[in-house]
Order: structure tokens, then C-alpha cells, then sequence
């Protein structure tokens, strides 16, 4: 479904991404994980279209997609869930949702997913009329992840989810990305969180210093003494 | 008492026109962080339009204010499409100058191709002076008073309801994540300097009427004190702009009354030095520290 080959992402003079394949088959939930600074999430700006690649290719169902611009990236399905939420304060939880589906001209689906979204956080449904800033972390997490679900995303692009989240919140975080999954959407997701990200994943690739280290079904990855010893503290 | 709700009356009609102006300037900077310095000769070219449409095209008042304000909408379009875009990712000083570059090129080009000359605004509506309670109030400033809080409320509604009012929001607050749920930052950006520019323009046909007279320079200082009372208002607000400019009006035209006429643009700067002291944000400002 996704292929990105060779793919190299620069920041002026800094490279953040170094010539990166990896490939996410349809219906997998494939993670990435990699220390601060590894560069995940440029890797993902690339593929949403927010930054320019130097080289290298992304092809989405068949289509390169490494120059086009992002608006049209989320209405060919690939959604993201940006690192850190950003959600729009100022704006309602609904009015967060609404933006999600921006691009959608389908009035009639559209409240079948605004109750998909509700049924995966009711705690959204109870707050939609409240600012989002004032939303907690782990809300604001679910806020993200219902907004890019609003756009009916055939891709959906997690980064670090669980950042800063309580123990409580992570699992049910993870809980929702695999009934998402099973829903029908595929998945990457980025963590540093490797050990959950690893155990729900189908696969997993190591990146570090701009570079694929290492791949893997998630179970290979688990049980490699490489990966325990850098990323999973033992 | 009367000459002071004689005053407050003059200094509503004057302060919807600035409100009206500092509301373009709030959007555009709350959604590019750009000071439009080009915003008050939008105002002026609004007005010339009223002048033009109304002596040759014989348009009667509503006809002339929705089409300075469509005009207007158009030419800060293009003016944000040549001048503005192609630096949005230069340093902001850099847009800031050519804003003012941008200003100088309206005020000047329209002095060369009109004649610097001012001119008497015609006359579309014959004024009517009502006395009430020992007021006077003319049907011009009513119209004027009633037209300006019509168009604010209008884009209030615009702002707070619409999917393209909610998109502004959206860039003004996290443009990325914007672009991530698929709002094009482009037409954003089109849409807001539109709304500004017909609010400007609005206001320029107002001032016409107001006043009477228009020349290509008439955007200078009311351009200033509209920014003033985006400013005070806290710049990004729009309530803040609205009252921000009501502000300024009625604060100049007091000043008139007391006879320091001389002093009324002074005073304005200096309400503005002691509200930033107070409250730096200004009146609906957020807190927050900016990076520039
Ligand atoms: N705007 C930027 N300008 C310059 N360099 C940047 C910028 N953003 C990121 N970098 C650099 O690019 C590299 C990769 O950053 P990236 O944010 O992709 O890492 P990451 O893997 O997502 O890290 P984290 O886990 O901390 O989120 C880092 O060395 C970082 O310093
Ligand atoms: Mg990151």
C-alpha cells in the first residue's frame, strides 16, 4: 500500500532522513521505533506532504506521491496524527472533528462517522461543545486520533501516541489503534514506546540516525537482544 | 450631559468605521502574523469606488457599498497572491516592508492616475437630522452605525459558524496541523484578506458619506488608528478589533469636544502606550510570548 524508497529528507544542511525504505502492506499495523532524533517524524512530514524529500520515492497504492502537496495526500486517505496532538484550541472538540473532515463530501456517511468516533471515545461525545485546550493529555491524544479518523482514512499515520500519556491511557490507546486496525485501516505507527508498539505491530523496522537499523515481524523484533538491549531496557 | 451623548453618538459613527478597518487588519495578522500596512489604501480605493460607481454608474447606496466591497475583496486577493505569498516563508520584516512598499504603490498610483486632489463624495443618501432629547442625529450616521454592526455581526457568523470560518481558525491557531486534516493554507489565506479587504471597503464608501470628501492619501491616518485599535483590542481578537475601534472613535472625537482638537491623533498614540503598559496583550489579547 505504501513504499517509500531510498528516501532522503534534509533540514537545510542537517539530514534527518537517510536514504529509508520500508513498506506498509494493506491491513498490517507496521511501527517504526527509534531513540529522539532518529527521525521519525520527518519521515512522516515527507510522507504527509508537509516537507519536501531531496530524493528518493513514496508510492501510495501505486502512485508517487513525494510532490504532492498535503491537502491532497489526506483526500487520497492517508491521515496523520501529528507528535504532541495539536489539536485546535480555541476551537470546540466538535469543531476539531469537524476539520478532520474538511475535504469530505459525503453528508450522509459523514454522521456515521462522527459515531464511529464517539463509540471509540465516548468521553469526546460528552465534552464535543468544549474547548479542546481544555481537554487533558490523554483527551487531547483521542481528539487526534478522532480527528484524522474524521477524514475516513485508508492510512493513518500515528506519531508517538503515547507520549506523555499515564499508564491507563496508553493501553487504551493501543487498545483503540487495533480495533482501528481491524476496522480496516491500516496503520503506522511510531513509537518509543517499543515493547507495546512491538507486541500489537505485524511489523516493525528500527530506525536510528536517519537509517533503517533493523526489520522485522513484531515477535523478531521483540525477542532480538539488540533491540531488548537499546529499546525495551533489558 | 447632552453634548456628552452628542459626543458618544459621534464618536460610535467614527469608531464603526474604525472598527470595521481594524478588523482586517486582526485577521491577517491573527492568520499570516503580517502587518498589512496596505490596509488602509484599501479603505481609499473603497471609497474611490463608491465615488466612481455612484457619480457614473448612478448606484444607489447599497448597491455601492456591496460592490466597493466586492471590488475590494478582489484587489487584496491579488495583492496578498503577487506581493504577500511569494515571501511567506521569508523572514517577516521582510513582508513588512513590502507591505508598506505595497501602500506607497496605492497611495501614489492612485494620486498619478486620479490627481491628488480631493474630491466631495456624492451624495447618495439626502441627509436627514433628527432631534431627540436635544441630540442630533442624522440618518447618515444611523446608517452608518447600523451598516458597520451589521457587517461585524455578519462576520462574526462567518468566523464562528462557517467550515471556512472554522478553517481560519484553524491556520491561525496550527497551520500544520491544518494542513494535515487537508485545509489548503492558500485559499485560507485568500478567504481572510477577501473578508478584510470588503470590510475596508465598506468602510471607505462609510467614511465618503461621513465626510464627504476622499483623496488618495485619506487612507493614511485612519489606517494607523484603525492598527491602534487592533492593537489596544489585542491584536488576532476580533471582538478585540470592534471594540478597539469604537474605542478610538469615541476617544477622538471627546477629545474634540474639550477643544484639543490639535492633540486628537496624540492622544490616541498615547491611550495606546498606556493600555500596552498595562496590558501588553491588549484588551481580548491572549498572554502569550511571541518569538519574532
Ligand atoms: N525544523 C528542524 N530544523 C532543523 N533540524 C531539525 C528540524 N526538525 C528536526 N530536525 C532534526 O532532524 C533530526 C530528526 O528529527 P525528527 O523530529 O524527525 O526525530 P524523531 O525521530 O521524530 O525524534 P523524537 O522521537 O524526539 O520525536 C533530528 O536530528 C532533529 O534535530
Ligand atoms: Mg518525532
Amino acid at each position: 500500500m505504501l513504499k517509500v524508497k531510498d528516501l532522503v529528507v534534509n533540514y537545510g544542511a542537517i539530514q534527518a532522513v537517510k536514504k529509508v525504505s520500508f513498506d506498509v502492506e494493506q491491513g498490517e499495523i507496521v511501527t517504526l521505533i527509534g531513540a529522539n532524533g532518529a527521525g521519525k517524524s520527518t519521515l512522516l512530514h515527507a510522507i504527509s506532504g508537509l516537507m519536501r524529500s531531496t530524493s528518493g520515492s513514496i508510492t501510495y497504492l501505486d502512485h508517487p506521491i513525494q510532490k504532492t502537496a498535503a491537502p491532497k495526500i489526506v483526500r487520497a486517505g492517508i491521515s496523520q496524527v501529528p507528535e504532541g496532538r495539536h489539536i485546535f484550541p480555541g476551537l470546540s472538540v466538535q469543531e476539531n472533528l469537524q476539520m478532520g473532515a474538511f475535504l469530505r463530501r459525503d453528508r450522509a456517511q459523514l454522521a456515521q462517522t462522527y459515531q464511529t468516533v464517539y463509540n471509540y471515545f465516548p468521553i469526546l461525545k460528552k465534552r464535543r461543545h468544549q474547548d479542546a485546550a481544555t481537554l487533558s493529555g490523554g483527551e487531547q491524544q483521542m481528539l487526534a486520533m478522532g480527528r484524522a479518523l474524521m477524514a475516513h482514512p485508508k492510512l493513518m499515520l500515528l506519531d508517538e501516541p503515547s507520549m506523555g500519556l499515564a499508564p491507563i491511557f496508553i493501553n487504551e490507546i493501543f487498545d483503540i489503534i487495533q480495533a482501528i486496525n481491524q476496522a480496516g485501516t491500516t496503520v503506522l505507527l511510531i513509537e518509543q514506546n517499543a515493547k507495546q508498539a512491538l507486541k500489537i505491530a505485524d511489523r516493525g523496522y528500527v530506525l536510528a540516525s536517519g537509517q533503517v537499523k533493523l526489520s522485522g515481524t513484531g515477535a523478531e523484533l521483540l525477542a532480538n537482544p539488540d533491540v531488548q538491549k537499546a529499546y525495551l531496557g533489558g | 450631559m447632552q453634548t456628552f451623548g452628542q459626543q458618544l453618538i459621534n464618536g460610535l459613527s467614527l469608531g464603526s468605521i474604525y472598527a470595521l478597518l481594524a478588523l482586517g487588519y486582526t485577521m491577517v495578522y491573527g492568520i499570516i502574523k503580517l502587518i498589512n500596512f496596505a490596509h488602509g489604501d484599501i479603505y481609499m480605493l473603497g471609497a474611490f469606488w463608491g465615488y466612481y460607481s455612484i457619480n457614473y454608474f448612478h448606484f444607489n447606496f447599497i448597491l455601492a457599498l456591496l460592490s466597493a466591497m466586492l471590488v475590494c475583496a478582489v484587489i487584496g486577493v491579488v495583492i496578498e497572491y503577487f506581493a504577500y505569498r511569494p515571501l511567506r516563508h521569508s523572514a517577516r520584516i521582510t513582508a513588512l516592508i513590502t507591505a508598506i512598499g505595497v501602500s506607497f504603490l496605492l497611495e501614489n498610483g492612485m494620486s498619478y492616475l486620479v490627481g491628488a486632489n480631493a474630491r466631495s463624495f456624492p451624495q447618495a443618501i439626502q441627509v436627514v437630522t433628527y432631534h431627540w432629547l436635544g441630540l442630533r442625529i442624522s440618518n447618515v450616521q444611523i446608517l452608518i452605525l447600523g451598516t458597520a454592526c451589521l457587517l461585524m455581526v455578519l462576520l462574526e457568523v462567518i468566523i464562528k459558524k462557517t467550515k471556512m470560518g472554522k478553517a481560519m481558525r484553524a491556520v491561525s491557531v496550527d497551520p500544520e496541523a491544518a494542513q494535515l486534516v487537508g485545509i489548503n493554507l492558500n485559499h485560507t489565506i485568500s478567504f481572510t484578506f477577501a473578508l478584510g479587504s470588503a470590510m475596508a471597503g465598506a468602510a471607505g464608501v462609510l467614511i465618503g458619506l461621513y465626510y464627504n470628501s476622499i483623496d488618495p492619501l485619506m487612507g493614511m491616518t485612519p489606517g494607523i488608528k484603525a492598527f491602534v485599535a487592533a492593537v489596544i483590542g489585542g491584536i488576532g481578537s476580533v471582538p478585540g478589533a470592534s471594540v478597539g475601534g469604537f474605542i478610538i472613535g469615541i476617544l477622538e472625537t471627546a477629545v474634540q469636544a474639550v477643544g484639543l482638537s490639535a492633540y486628537k491623533d496624540a492622544v490616541v498614540y498615547f491611550v495606546l502606550i498606556v493600555i500596552l503598559l498595562v496590558l501588553p496583550a491588549g484588551i481580548f489579547g491572549k498572554n502569550v510570548k511571541e518569538k519574532v
